[in-house]
């Protein structure tokens, strides 16, 4: 599927939500659990989704070049990958209140 | 991405969380602005918040965004006459407005007057059970656009007129996601906001404070003393403040001798800070971090930032250059690019001076008339200024406030600061004053402490004796005050037409 900045995905597999921060211009395939995520207006078929990830709420996963970048909007269960490759956590910024 | 993903991001993951004032909660907060989003199904396009900061400046902020209307915060200060025409420019539009700003507004076609009480929660009942905004149809799912205009600011306009900058939902996103992480802040954590709505700090602090989970405190109108107060007794862990506040609320202190107990972290920005005042402050609040910010309306509040360490450091260091660094805003930050150009466009190594450039997602660099960024997405901003060798970005003021003598560039901060060192110097802004001989030469208007009587030659030798001869003033002016805006910026336009 392609993906655009501020499009909102769902999970096919779990209650998980998350929104798209930052997007390849390419086709990708973005999973979650194993299965391919959905158009946030679909239903999900509610799988046997746990595979002991757990998405966490207000995270941001990205790929390991940065050119994909999502944040978690709704928790739930199941592995983010893209193109098979796990997404990882971005680690927290250590930025200083400015306003 | 919509502005109030974040607020329903919030709402479902720590809904009791007090988000504003003593009681108001997050899932409060999204219950009041999904009612008050439902009641404006019918209602004009924009909505116009002409009041000062209360609970109903999120409440309809975040009900504005739902819908997809632009909300645009205006300054309920403007004399008669400007105020109607910034009105008469947002219409059609629901006004947020009481006392005279809706007086105003009453007369003007195509606004609809809604009471700050009516938008917010009542002001003797539960602070979270929303008004009258009830019983209307309720709202559908937000609107997902991250093109729709989210906020509309017109620009403090110093130099020139002001006009209306225009802010998208992936700008003030973006510097959000940029800035903040989601709930980091602890429970006992509370920022007071006290710089008003209209100003882009009181929009963008309010987003990122939220998204934070840092409890708001507001003080609607500020005032040294009354500031002081409310960071004690509201235990305050976080302010903002522009650098006219913390002169005053260092005077406060200074009196006082109560100190802010509860404060951690206090972030400054919204205009040049004088060296002599963050040194005072410094020392005045050792236990305080201090970060000082830089950025413009157009994008989106900070693009660089002089963190805590880096204070310590430079007032700390023997070395000149870490030194320096106290009147530098600190580096850019991670999602911004920083560029010194010259003009024509060129960039400039480190250490030299032209003007400063920067692209990012948070830059609109737009305006209601049309959008001032080029192909690339670099946005000049008009400020001149230079970068170290380390990266750290110094700022020398608007560059119509440069004064060029005799082909020389002179920047007025760096007089401003020696003329502050002086002990009868309160206030001092240096300004060009046309010349035959020279093209432009240094005029300071000075205001003096109270109980002293310095002359002009006097303060002229004091920068003779600290700087190049071609900066010492060549006339001092003597005034009771500097002319500045609601924000404590300097309006130098009007101070050229006073003393020129």
């Amino acid at each position: 599927m392609k993906l655009h900045p501020g499009a909102r995905l769902r999970s096919a597999v779990s209650e998980a939500e998350v929104i798209v921060v930052r997007a390849p211009d390419d086709e990708v395939d973005l999973r979650c659990g194993g299965v391919p995520v959905i158009g946030h207006d679909q239903s999900a078929a509610q799988g046997p989704g746990d595979d002991g990830h757990e998405l966490l709420i207000g995270k941001r996963y990205s790929d390991a070049s940065g050119t994909l970048e999502v944040l978690v909007t709704k928790a739930g269960s199941g592995q983010l990958t893209l193109d098979g490759e796990p997404l990882t956590i971005k680690p927290a910024k250590a930025l200083p209140s400015s306003d | 991405m919509n502005i109030v993903t974040f607020l329903e991001m919030a709402a479902s993951a720590d809904p009791g969380r007090v988000a504003l004032g003593e009681h108001l909660t997050y899932a409060g907060l999204l219950e009041a602005a999904s009612r008050l989003a439902g009641h404006w199904n019918q209602a004009p396009p924009g909505v116009v918040y002409a009041t000062v900061a209360t609970p109903a400046l999120p409440i309809a902020l975040f009900a504005a965004a739902w819908t997809g209307r632009p909300f645009a915060p205006v300054s309920y200060r403007l004399a008669d006459e400007p105020l109607r025409t910034v009105l008469r420019g947002q219409a059609p539009a629901v006004v947020i407005a009481d006392g005279r700003p809706a007086e105003i507004a009453s007369a003007v076609d195509g606004l609809t007057i809604m009471a700050p009480s009516m938008a917010g929660p009542t002001a003797g009942g539960a602070e979270d059970s929303p008004a009258a905004a009830s019983g209307g149809p309720p709202a559908g799912d937000p609107v997902q656009d991250p093109d729709l205009p989210c906020v509309l600011l017109h620009t403090s306009g110093t130099t020139a007129a002001p006009k209306v900058a225009v802010l998208r939902h992936r700008h003030l996103t973006s510097y959000v996601l940029g800035s903040v992480d989601f709930l980091s802040a602890g429970p006992e954590e509370a920022t007071l906001i006290s710089v008003p709505p209209y100003h882009i700090a009181g929009i963008a602090g309010l987003l990122t404070a939220l998204y934070g989970g840092r409890r708001i405190v507001q003080l609607p109108n500020f005032e040294a003393r009354a500031w002081v107060r409310l960071a004690r007794e509201q235990r305050v862990t976080h302010a903002m403040v522009v650098p006219t506040m913390l002169a005053r609320i260092a005077a406060v202190l200074e009196e006082d001798g109560g100190g802010l107990p509860y404060l951690r972290h206090l972030s400054y920005g919204g205009g040049r800070m004088p060296v002599p005042v963050i040194e005072r402050a410094l020392r005045l609040l050792p236990h305080v971090d201090f970060a000082g910010a830089y950025g413009l309306t157009e994008t989106s509040s900070s693009i660089a930032v002089l963190g805590p360490e880096d204070h310590r450091l430079a007032l700390a260091s023997g070395d000149a250059a870490v030194r320096r660094r106290l009147g530098s805003v600190g580096r850019s930050l991670p999602a911004v690019e920083l560029v010194v150009r010259d003009p024509d466009g060129k960039d400039l190594p480190p250490g030299e001076a032209g003007e400063l450039w920067v692209r990012g997602p948070q830059v609109s660099g737009e305006y209601a008339h049309g959008a001032l960024i080029d192909a690339e997405g670099w946005f000049r901003t008009r400020d001149g200024g230079w970068i170290d060798q380390e990266g750290y970005v110094f700022v020398e003021g608007r560059l119509d406030d440069v004064i060029v003598r005799g082909g020389e560039n002179l920047s007025p901060g760096e007089i401003e600061d020696v003329l502050l060192q002086h002990p009868a110097v309160a206030e001092t802004a240096v300004i060009g004053m046309p010349d035959e001989q020279w093209g432009e030469v240094v005029a300071a208007v000075v205001v003096t402490r109270p109980g002293t009587a310095p002359t002009a030659d006097e303060l002229r030798g004091w920068v003779g004796d600290r700087l190049r001869s071609s900066r010492v003033p060549a006339k001092v002016v003597f005034r009771d005050s500097l002319p500045r805006n609601d924000v404590g910026k300097l309006l130098r336009r009007d101070l050229r037409q006073a003393i020129l």
